[in-house]
């Protein structure tokens, strides 16, 4: 009974942000397409064409750890918006706060999921088949994918209505740690001896698995872990500043 | 009597820290640290200060004063969407919150959406609104603006919304912060035969107002609050009347 309630909320919470974003479903499938891959467009023209990358299947390459972090730096970077932007019912009424942050991943998880299918196309094109290990590679790596955006999601929605300058610093953050993740390189191009630095980088064992597992059907274990144990480190640390702010929201708002 | 009190108030306070780095934001917050904390701890605002007083099941209680008085800030505080800064606050059944205009509702979606996002909020499942949404349509009498986004709604027509959803979720508390000022004639007639209704099934009602003649029509008791305090309680033909009374020098 409760387990549906809650279910109901997400929901409806999802289906509210897409309405309100895009006031058609059509429009939204076509976003979710349209701005990985026009990013990636400018991506490959920089990097293939002009700075002539030496990677095969580099459009591929590309966006097979491009797709999953667009889902990541939306949800984050949107997180900022989450309370502010919904003040009109959380002070009114009392209901789970972070409902709202869930729901804004979900939604930014379906523009992930819609654009899988062009993922595929490319596959395809290149003659790459896709492999049995998805079935449960892509579930292990959305889990923990989620828990980190949910974690992080946390801390920026909640400290925003307290700092509200934190929406900038957030978006430079978002954009350094996309230049520190192998996403428009490989993780062998990076020196040796910086190599090591990478398992720093919160996000960048969990995009290495995503592009492997798209790419050649297998996770790296070791990754694995490292970016769960990230994964559950920053969910800890969300829902404890949310538990210590979240009665005070209503009244910043 | 031996009624149950289904709200208790016990020296509540509430003071509204000042929050000024909001504004100068996390940058000027951290660049001048030691001065910043200090006057976070130390502007305050006391807006509700030592509240005590029960309610009972079935009681219709009305809540009077200025404004800026704290009317909101206790109707918040019951509805939990505030927290008090001392005291203790009891509660006991289901809240129905009906907070001023607008709220639980988002400006870019429809009525209908809307309605559904009401519900849901309030702590209805999806199944449970859309048996009744038809009740609610019907009973707002907006069937003809209901696919249209509410930022086009006018006040009445959005209090007529709001209470529609809220008085078809069967509340056991319900919490209303003068709504039904907006509504028009005929709006505001059904709405307090609603309540009417209600009062006879045994709801609580909480009902902040500055209608002095809708008080008296449906309020059992009345707590009159000045200066963030408590300055009166008792029935209707005691409060009201000394109220008015400082209403007109
Ligand atoms: N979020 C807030 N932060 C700081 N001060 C606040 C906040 N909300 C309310 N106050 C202050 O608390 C006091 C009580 O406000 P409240 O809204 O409860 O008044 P009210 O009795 O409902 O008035 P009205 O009749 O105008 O609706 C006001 O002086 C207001 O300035
Ligand atoms: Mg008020």
């Amino acid at each position: 009974m409760r387990l549906t309630y809650y279910r109901d909320l997400i929901l409806v919470l999802t289906q509210k942000e897409m309405q309100v974003r895009y006031k058609n479903t059509f429009l939204g499938y076509l976003w979710s397409v349209a701005q990985p891959l026009a990013l990636a467009f400018v991506f490959f023209v920089a990097f293939k064409v002009v700075m002539r990358i030496n990677v095969p299947n580099y459009t591929l390459f590309l966006i097979t750890a491009l797709f999953p972090w667009q889902w990541f730096s939306n949800s984050v970077t949107s997180a900022n918006g989450v309370f502010i932007g919904n003040a009109s019912i959380i002070k009114k009424i009392n209901f789970p706060r972070y409902s709202l942050v869930i729901a804004n991943i979900c939604q930014d998880s379906i523009h992930f999921f819609l654009a899988i299918p062009a993922l595929l196309i490319f596959m395809l094109y290149y003659r790459i088949w896709p492999h049995w290990s998805w079935f449960y590679g892509i579930p292990v790596l959305f889990v923990i994918q989620f828990i980190t955006t949910f974690g992080l999601s946390l801390i920026v929605a909640s400290l925003n209505l307290f700092f509200r300058d934190l929406e900038r610093l957030t978006s430079i953050f978002v954009m350094l740690l996309f230049y520190c993740t192998p996403i428009i390189y490989p993780a062998d191009m990076i020196p040796e001896k910086f190599r090591c630095f990478l398992n720093f980088n919160p996000v960048a064992p969990l995009m290495v698995n995503w592009r492997n597992l798209f790419l050649e059907g297998h996770m790296d274990v070791f990754y694995m872990l490292i970016s769960l144990l990230y994964g559950l480190g920053f969910m800890s640390l969300g829902v404890f500043i949310y538990k210590k702010l979240s009665y005070r929201f209503a009244e910043v708002l | 009597m031996t009624k149950k009190s289904v709200i208790l108030l016990e020296n509540v306070s509430k003071t509204y820290p000042l929050y000024h780095h909001i504004q100068g934001g996390l940058k000027n917050f951290l660049l001048r640290l030691p001065k910043a904390l200090k006057s976070t701890i130390e502007t305050k605002f006391e807006a509700l200060s030592n509240i005590s007083l029960s309610i009972q099941q079935g009681e219709t209680f009305g809540i009077i004063g200025k404004n800026g008085a704290g009317k909101s800030t206790m109707l918040g505080l019951m509805a939990g969407v505030l927290k008090p800064t001392s005291g203790r606050l009891m509660i006991d059944g289901r809240i129905s919150p009906l907070l001023e205009l607008g709220g639980g509702f988002h400006l870019e979606l429809s009525g209908m959406e809307n309605i559904m996002l009401n519900g849901v909020l309030l702590g209805m499942t999806r199944a449970e609104v859309k048996k009744r949404i038809g009740e609610i349509i019907e009973f707002s009498g907006l069937s003809d603006f209901i696919d249209q986004p509410i930022r086009t709604y006018s006040s009445g027509m959005l209090a007529r919304l709001g209470f529609s959803v809220i008085v078809h979720l069967d509340p056991e508390i319900f919490l209303i912060d003068e709504i039904l000022g907006v509504g028009d004639m005929s709006f505001q007639k059904k709405c307090l035969e609603k309540m009417m209704g209600f009062k006879t099934k045994g709801v609580t009602m909480v009902f902040v107002s500055h209608s002095i003649s809708e008080i008296e029509k449906i309020c059992d008791r009345v707590c009159w609050i000045e200066n963030h305090c408590v300055k009166m309680i008792g029935s209707v033909s005691e409060v009201v009347p000394a109220y008015s009374a400082t209403m007109n020098d």
